[in-house]
């Protein structure tokens, strides 16, 4: 009685209509001829893809900074604040003569996220203290076995000649944001 | 005598064809009513809206791996299938596909045999494709498979009842057991001399053969004998690759081959309206005929489709019921009433 959907049930002899069961027959084709000529939900994905939100939140990138360094530094924060636990790295001290590949004095070595664990909140990017995560626009793609899904460095880190933009998700705003550490998680 | 019998191997050898590709895009066809009818778009990748799925069917069916189990009977679990589709092919012998083609002052029947207890041999090939279920569902040594096949051989014979005795209705009216004659009968309808099709004069003796007809072909909502949803797959559980693919086709074929007898029965077979009044050549009558024919035959294949994704299927007792309790009572007032209008 809750929803005012509830019916009362009667279970009372049918009627000879009822009984012959032809004329509920013929409503229930009527029923489904209609379908026939109803347009359809479905949208034919590669072909046709569905409009986003330009704050989609999809694929990871690990950023570079002007010249071209890494900026993660394998501080660890992303993988803290994953509340998926999709988020494994190992880290390692920059040689003499790399300044050129990481920015500080400490790299992400092994840097991977399993995207079948991953549910795109975009928490490690609020976490993350050097600009060096986004989620993108690009959606995961599919694949035929699960460990294709744990994306390491290779797919993560943007190529020096096809930068990834990011620059919806890094308004001013959202800087101010990272910057008053109490509103943040990782305060 | 070669030119004729040249003539009917030709015509065999068409039939036999048209049969097939129809079986096959049936099968299309049901995926794609089934998505239509469900509001989705059905398979759409193979070729230009789908149009080689059925050719992607075969080849899947036939590269896939054949499996016959140790347990089973080797000869009766291959025998199974080869009855059911052999049976399935044969009805198609006496239908009237069409009028008759005048070719250089010689007539050709587009028929391959006039038997002149045409609808009788059509029962009695339909009754031995039983036998195919039955076969294949107690040789697999199976429990699910034999479960299919007690209840396919009991509903088959228990609905041919009913189907037998709905069509005496329409041969006492006739007079005639041939299906040509029986098409000839109910030719021009609208035109010069008002003649109506059958099922104008016998439409309970139609919805009853209707009725029986989804029962013999196995359709929703009389697909009991291969429910998956109780009994795996019913009498073809065991059964895989081509040997599976000759079970599931033979059923289209009955499909095919049902929605024919209904359409020379009851709605008229090659014949349309205004047929004799338009001043048309003879061979361009029969043409169209036959188009006409197809039309109507490609409706009944789309009813078939239509009614199974719009009724649920039938408890066992309750399809019991209408067989013997409904339907045949049915019939047989059937009779009597046109007996009556026969003597007044």
């Amino acid at each position: 009685m809750l929803t005012n959907r509830s019916k009362l049930v009667v279970k009372k002899e049918m009627t000879f209509w009822e009984k012959i069961y032809l004329p509920a027959i013929l409503s229930g084709i009527a029923i489904t001829i209609r379908h026939l000529f109803r347009k359809g939900a479905t949208v034919r994905y590669p072909e046709k893809k569905r409009e986003i939100s330009e704050v989609w939140r999809g694929q990871h990138v690990l950023k570079r900074d002007e010249k071209g360094a890494e900026r993660c530094t394998a501080c660890g924060l992303c993988a803290v604040a994953c509340p998926a636990e999709a988020i494994t790295m190992v880290a390692a001290e920059r040689k003499k003569g790399e300044e050129n590949l990481y920015r500080e004095e400490k790299y992400a070595a092994t840097y991977e996220i399993n995207m079948l664990r991953c549910i795109f909140c975009g928490l490690c990017e609020e976490a993350c203290p050097k600009e060096a995560i986004f989620l993108t626009d690009r959606i995961v793609s599919t694949d035929y076995g699960r460990g294709e899904f744990v994306y390491g460095k290779d797919k993560l880190v943007e190529p020096v000649d096809q930068r990834i933009d990011v620059s919806k998700r890094q308004t001013p705003e959202v800087l101010q944001f990272k910057k008053l550490k109490q509103f943040s998680h990782n305060k | 005598m070669i030119s004729f019998l040249i003539y009917k191997a030709i015509l065999v050898g068409v039939i036999f064809a048209i049969t097939l590709f129809v079986a096959a895009y049936s099968t299309y066809a049901e995926r794609k009513v089934a998505a239509f009818l469900q509001d989705r778009i059905g398979p759409d990748r193979a070729g230009p809206f789908g149009i080689l799925q059925p050719l992607a069917d075969g080849l899947k069916f036939i590269m896939k791996e054949e499996i016959i189990p140790n347990v089973s009977n080797r000869l009766l679990f291959i025998l199974g299938p080869s009855i059911a589709m052999l049976t399935a092919l044969m009805a198609g012998v006496v239908i009237p596909w069409g009028g008759s083609l005048t070719i250089g002052g010689e007539s050709y029947s587009l028929q391959i045999v006039d038997l002149n207890i045409g609808i009788l041999y059509v029962f009695a090939v339909v009754s031995i494709g039983v036998y195919g279920i039955m076969i294949g569902g107690w040789a697999s040594n199976n429990k699910f498979s034999l479960l299919g096949a007690i209840r396919a051989s009991a509903q088959m014979i228990s609905y041919e009842i009913g189907m037998g005795l709905s069509i005496i209705a329409l041969i006492m009216m006739t007079g005639t057991l041939s299906l040509r004659e029986i098409t000839e009968l109910q030719a021009g309808g609208a035109g010069n001399y008002w003649n109506m099709w059958n099922v104008v004069y016998q439409p309970v003796g139609f919805v009853i053969f209707l009725v029986c007809a989804f029962a013999e072909c196995n359709r929703t909502p009389f697909d009991l004998p291969e429910c998956e949803t109780e009994l795996v797959g019913g009498y073809h559980t065991e059964y895989s690759s081509m040997k599976l693919g000759f079970y599931l086709f033979a059923e289209y074929i009955n499909m095919f081959v049902s929605s024919a007898v209904i359409s020379t029965l009851y709605f008229g077979g090659y014949n349309f309206p205004f047929m004799n009044n338009l001043g048309l050549d003879q061979n361009l009558i029969t043409i169209i005929g036959t188009g006409v024919l197809f039309f109507k035959i490609g409706f009944f294949i789309f009813f078939f489709m239509w009614i199974r994704w719009t009724i649920p299927r039938f408890r066992y007792d309750q399809l019991m019921n209408l067989g013997w309790k409904i339907l045949i009572p049915l019939a047989v007032i059937n009779i009597f009433i046109t007996g009556l209008f026969g003597i007044f």
